[in-house]
């Protein structure tokens, strides 16, 4: 978007579409993440917002900038990494921010463990993620209110700082569980007064977490056979109860577990003669050999 | 007398979005971005003193350019120079460095003819700006 191309009078909104690609991105995101319906929605929301921004630009309607910044609450497991991946390529194919790419940082890596030591860490931090995206998870660990010299305050003043005098080069996404980015917030007012987009992350219904972890099985090579797709059905209504909880990536980990026992379980007969299905095939007593099932005993994953 | 050392020095100075594409340049080669800055124009002055951690990693020339202007407020009266390393192997070296910040008044060097034996010739060039100590070269500052 050159400064001093003549403004534009008439635009084909369908052609600006296509050229620039969103399409693609917000259809993977519609295909590789199930449910995150209002998620999906804001999304698309956002991305049309920044298609007409894109084209009232060209017509010299506007000039400034607008605040891109986002926060994604929601639980463990549902999803926010990945769509913050997803965000960086649509706002990088409408051209708001240069490079596209994602730096995904804790507070390790911003917050320092003496005096002086914060300012350069964070900064090298925020050069490093100049013209693409810095996701901050578990942003509420900056700040601390019991300890009121703790360096985090000053990594927030830097940030702050920063996301508001460069925002063309930079767009913040800050991450974390609902109730404490709320508290988070509420604590520093200068953040949410910043942040253009709040978008909530729902807890996935058993259905799609069924189907997620025939996803995840779908890409690891993996299927359920009958018997062990009911017993997973049962699995997920059950561990859903239990502690700890975290959605999809909890479903990754009992995936995982059930591989392993699968391989056991085949290890355990070596005179037999294998057939591609025989590797590919989780049964049912994969699953139903998991701690879940159990009753009363303490899940500690 | 203009000091001209380094890429483009024969050039008039280089805006900071001349800068910015140089900068963005290097980075898209994977070279390492620094900025160094001196009061001793003297050509074979070696040492310039850098600011701040070499930059690695980056992936815009924004980040650069902030350290660039955070450089210039505090010493705008100074040389500042950006380099450019590759770190890749077999080069292990510098690849590029220009000027991009100069003193507005740059008074230039003297050339002191030394007679030694046989009335040969031995030149010396100093910087008239090195009579004055360290930090105190150019300006008030």
């Amino acid at each position: 978007m050159a400064a001093d191309a003549p403004p534009v009078e008439r635009v084909d909104l369908r052609r600006e579409f296509v050229e620039v690609g969103i399409g693609e991105v917000l259809d993977q995101l519609d295909r590789e993440l199930i449910g995150l319906k209002p998620v999906k929605t804001r999304i698309r929301e956002i991305a049309s917002l920044l298609l007409i921004e894109r084209i009232r630009k060209r017509m010299n309607l506007t000039s400034e900038v607008p605040t891109l910044h986002m926060s994604f609450t929601g639980n463990p497991g549902t999803g926010k990494t990945t769509v913050a991946l997803r965000i960086a390529s649509i706002l990088h194919r409408l051209g708001f921010v240069r490079r596209g790419h994602v730096v995904s940082v804790t507070r390790d890596e911003l917050v320092g463990q003496y005096i002086g030591h914060t300012a350069p860490k964070t900064k090298e931090i925020l050069k490093k993620a100049m013209g693409g995206v810095l996701f901050i998870d578990e942003a509420y660990y900056l700040h601390r209110p019991d300890n009121e010299r703790d360096y985090g305050q000053e990594a927030i003043e830097i940030l702050l700082q920063v996301m508001e005098s460069q925002r063309e080069d930079l767009v913040v996404i800050l991450a974390g569980y609902g109730d404490r980015m709320d508290k988070f917030f509420a604590s520093n007012p200068g953040f949410r007064s910043r942040i253009a987009h709040h978008i909530d992350f729902p807890d996935y219904s058993d259905e799609e977490l069924l189907a997620i972890a025939e996803l995840m099985l779908q890409d690891m090579n993996y299927r359920f056979s009958a018997g062990a797709r009911d017993a997973f059905v049962r699995y997920i209504a059950l561990r859903k109860t239990q502690p700890l909880f975290s959605n999809a990536r909890s479903i990754r980990n009992a995936l995982d577990r059930m591989r392993l026992r699968q391989a056991s379980r085949l290890v355990a007969d070596l005179d037999r003669v294998l057939s591609a299905d025989d590797i590919m095939s989780l049964e049912a007593s994969d699953v139903l050999a998991s701690r879940v099932f159990a009753s009363g005993m303490a899940v500690t994953q | 007398m203009r000091v001209t050392q380094g890429c483009f020095s024969f050039l008039p100075d280089l805006t900071d979005e001349q800068v910015s594409r140089q900068v963005q340049y290097c980075l898209a080669r994977g070279w390492a971005v620094n900025i160094e800055f001196t009061d001793d124009p003297h050509p074979r002055n070696n040492f310039w003193e850098m600011w701040g951690l070499p930059m690695f990693d980056l992936r815009d020339a924004a980040g650069v350019m902030m350290e660039l202007n955070e450089c210039r407020k505090v010493y705008g009266d100074r040389y500042i120079r950006m380099s450019a390393f590759d770190s890749s192997h077999g080069w292990e070296s510098l690849r590029l460095s220009f000027i991009v910040n100069r003193p507005k008044q740059e008074p230039g060097f003297h050339l002191e003819r030394h007679e030694v034996s046989g009335r040969n010739i031995r030149y010396t060039t100093k910087s008239y700006a090195a009579d004055r100590p360290e930090g105190a070269r150019y300006g008030d500052k």
